[in-house]
């Protein structure tokens, strides 16, 4: 037995340096996405979506004649976690480009990682503002800020004929970033805020608040927070009887999973979303989109995955477009690259324009965000 | 006013499950003086229980119930089996070792198995609320807080009324003059355990359908319970009942009419005033401790 046991670190030498001849065939993407924890349901779709791109780009042969190869890790959800995988990712996988971290309060983490190794990261989903205007020039963000969120919300407000508005928002960069944002695009308008609620991340029951906005003299909430949450708000708040309108923000509300869950009481509700995977024929890139969606169904995925699930997509394509356009797989060299890319995604042209302060800005492109509603069951596109 | 009789509601049914989870743990932590990390993972198990036989086998929801109390106890009892009876008699650190490895092991066995995304269950209850003039409360939480009722009940008459309660309490107060008595102290404490875990296993099945069901989901409610059982005195439970409406009532106004970021932190809170005020527990009789 101790023989044995004396020969595992050997073979495990042994595989290790196999292993590492074959990878040295390959390009690394760096992947840190939530899979377990409050936002394991949205990282999952993201990676799925990351998935897809790199079968697909493999499949035409790979960017500068290798395969592209993710290296995936979970950071749990967890701020902590997120840092520490994209450090494990840089030192240990080696990889020249990541993309992630999902959340705003994870991207923030991983940022100072990014600047200590010089190391560019595609940022898909994250909404703070914070991220793109404290001066990281490491940061290219293809989602929209909230305050994209909010101006383009800002059209339609009259339409509405929004009065006061209650805000229901998770407790973390994201939440209180949205909160601040849209309240300040309303106050413009002439709207009242009444009250600010907030929710743990990992918060299961929601009556406490859910019954305060019920007595509030409010007649719309505004709720952001991830899918699985939102969920149980919706048949929490269908529970307490809570007739007002709800409009989620963020892009990760997964509508058809809402309609799904919370039936009839989903109808009524607006939603501003970042893709439209019901209506291919409407986004910037029809084709790519149908060809998405197709391959998002034929894996045998939930569709209801399809408006989280894009950002993977467009997140892998932006990077190795930018490993395409900078010839070789090292950090600096697709850090400048990704200045320079233009490439068609689902939810509009991904080019990066300078933000935060001058000589250290991050990239952030300028994605579309689309207010949709839910009609007996179905999701309609509203005008912004 | 109707929005703190909707809070009042909404307390007396989370208390309910709290308690359910309060006592389970009393009974290990308090009586049997295992400090149980695998609380929170049986509360977890209790859930994906439900998940199997109603969403997977496509069962009887209320069949489900008594399945996963039983799988609870069985769970429970072979814990204690190859886990705890070795160690008998080993100091707490040790004990509290194997039960976080085991804690450790079973989450991470959860997710091996069934994934981190969160699984919901389907119920026979109506979605229309029941609304009584201000208030309204959805009839699946109204079951669960009939259902609790009647677990407490019962784990109150048996610690209580039977032999075996009479034997589990002997046995605790001192295990070498009940062993003399003729009492199976070996049993007991398996049983113990077992009936501790069934519990948790049943509040996680209760509330697995309210909310969604992920294998970290027990971590909070372990903390809660342990919240529960500091607040209503070890062992006690009695304390413990009133300890989880405390914290239901405590959590429902502290996020009701001070802030809402805060509603987790209020247990603890409370925690804080009664190790500094009332260290034995708010409900702790008169004890001769020499």
């Amino acid at each position: 037995m101790t023989r044995a046991l004396g020969l595992v670190p050997a073979v495990a030498l042994a595989a290790a340096l196999v292993g590492g001849a074959a990878q040295a065939q390959t390009i690394k993407i760096g992947v840190n996405e939530p899979l377990t924890g409050a936002f394991a349901a949205s990282g999952t779709y993201v990676v799925n979506g990351a998935k897809i791109a790199a079968d697909e780009i493999n499949a035409k042969g790979g960017i500068l004649g290798k395969k592209i190869e993710l290296v995936i890790e979970d950071n749990k959800s967890n701020p902590t976690e997120a840092a520490a995988v994209a450090e494990k990712l840089i030192t240990s996988d080696k990889v020249p480009v990541l993309m992630g971290a999902w959340g705003s309060s994870l991207t923030l983490a991983v940022m100072p990682k990014l600047m200590e190794y010089e190391t560019p990261m595609v940022v898909e989903t994250s909404s703070s503002g914070k991220i793109t205007t404290t001066g990281n020039p490491f940061i290219f963000r293809i989602s929209p800020p909230s305050a994209i969120e909010a101006a383009a919300f800002k059209g339609i407000v009259d339409k509405l004929a929004l009065k006061k508005v209650d805000f229901l928002v998770i407790n973390n960069d994201w939440g209180r970033g949205t909160a601040e944002d849209f309240s300040k695009m309303m106050k413009e308008k002439g709207i009242s805020i009444g009250l600010v609620e907030t929710m743990d991340q990992g918060a299961q029951d929601m009556s406490a608040q859910l019954s305060k906005i019920k007595s509030s003299d409010s007649e719309t909430v505004i709720v952001t927070t991830a899918v699985d949450q939102l969920t149980l708000i919706f048949k929490q708040a269908a529970a307490l009887g809570l007739k007002k309108r709800i409009i989620t923000t963020g892009g990760s509300q997964n509508p058809d999973q809402i309609i799904a869950q919370a039936g009839a009481a989903a109808n009524g509700t607006m939603h501003l979303t970042t893709f439209l995977p019901w209506f291919p024929d409407k986004t910037p890139n029809p084709e790519a989109t149908n060809y998405f969606i197709t391959e998002w169904k034929k894996r045998g995925f939930e569709f209801a995955g399809c408006t989280e699930s894009f950002r993977g997509y467009d997140g892998i394509r932006t990077a190795a477009a930018a490993i395409e356009k900078a010839g070789k797989a090292e950090p600096a060299a697709i850090k400048a690259a990704l200045w320079n890319i233009n490439i068609k995604g689902l939810n509009g042209d991904i080019v990066f324009r300078k933000s935060g302060p001058e000589g250290k800005e991050s990239g952030q492109s300028q994605p579309n965000v689309y207010l949709i509603e839910i009609n007996d069951g179905k999701v309609a596109m509203k005008t912004l | 006013m109707s929005e703190f009789l909707q809070h009042l509601i909404n307390m007396l049914v989370l208390g309910g499950t709290y308690a359910l989870l309060g006592i389970g743990l009393t009974l290990i932590f308090g009586i049997m003086n295992v400090v149980n990390f695998t609380h929170g993972v049986l509360y977890t198990f209790g859930a994906y229980i439900m998940f199997i036989v109603v969403q997977q086998l496509g069962l009887n929801f209320f069949l489900a119930l008594p399945v996963a109390v039983l799988a609870g106890w069985l769970l429970g009892a072979a814990i204690e089996l190859t886990l705890l009876r070795p160690l008998r008699g080993s100091d707490i650190d040790t004990t509290m070792l194997v039960m976080i490895g085991a804690w450790i092991a079973m989450q991470s066995g959860a997710l091996w198995i069934w994934g981190g995304v969160a699984k919901s269950v389907t119920t026979p209850f109506p979605e229309a609320p029941l609304v009584l003039g201000p208030v309204s409360v959805s009839w699946l939480r109204l079951f669960v807080l009939a259902a609790a009722a009647l677990l407490i009940l019962v784990t109150y008459l048996l610690i209580n009324k039977t032999s075996l309660g009479r034997a589990m309490r002997a046995t605790f107060q001192d295990h070498d003059t009940a062993s003399l008595m003729g009492v199976n102290v070996d049993m007991i404490y398996t049983s113990t355990f077992a009936i501790g875990s069934s519990l948790a296993a049943a509040a996680g099945a209760l509330l697995g359908p309210v909310y969604v069901i992920f294998p970290q989901m027990g971590d909070l409610a372990a903390v809660k319970a342990f919240a529960i059982v500091i607040l209503g005195g070890l062992g006690n439970i009695t304390g413990a009942v009133i300890g989880g409406f405390i914290l239901a009532l405590a959590e429902e106004l502290g996020a009701g009419y001070v802030s809402s970021g805060y509603r987790d932190a209020m247990g603890f809170l409370i925690i804080i005033a009664v190790l500094i005020f009332r260290p034995t527990g708010l409900f702790a009789r008169a004890e001769r401790v020499g």
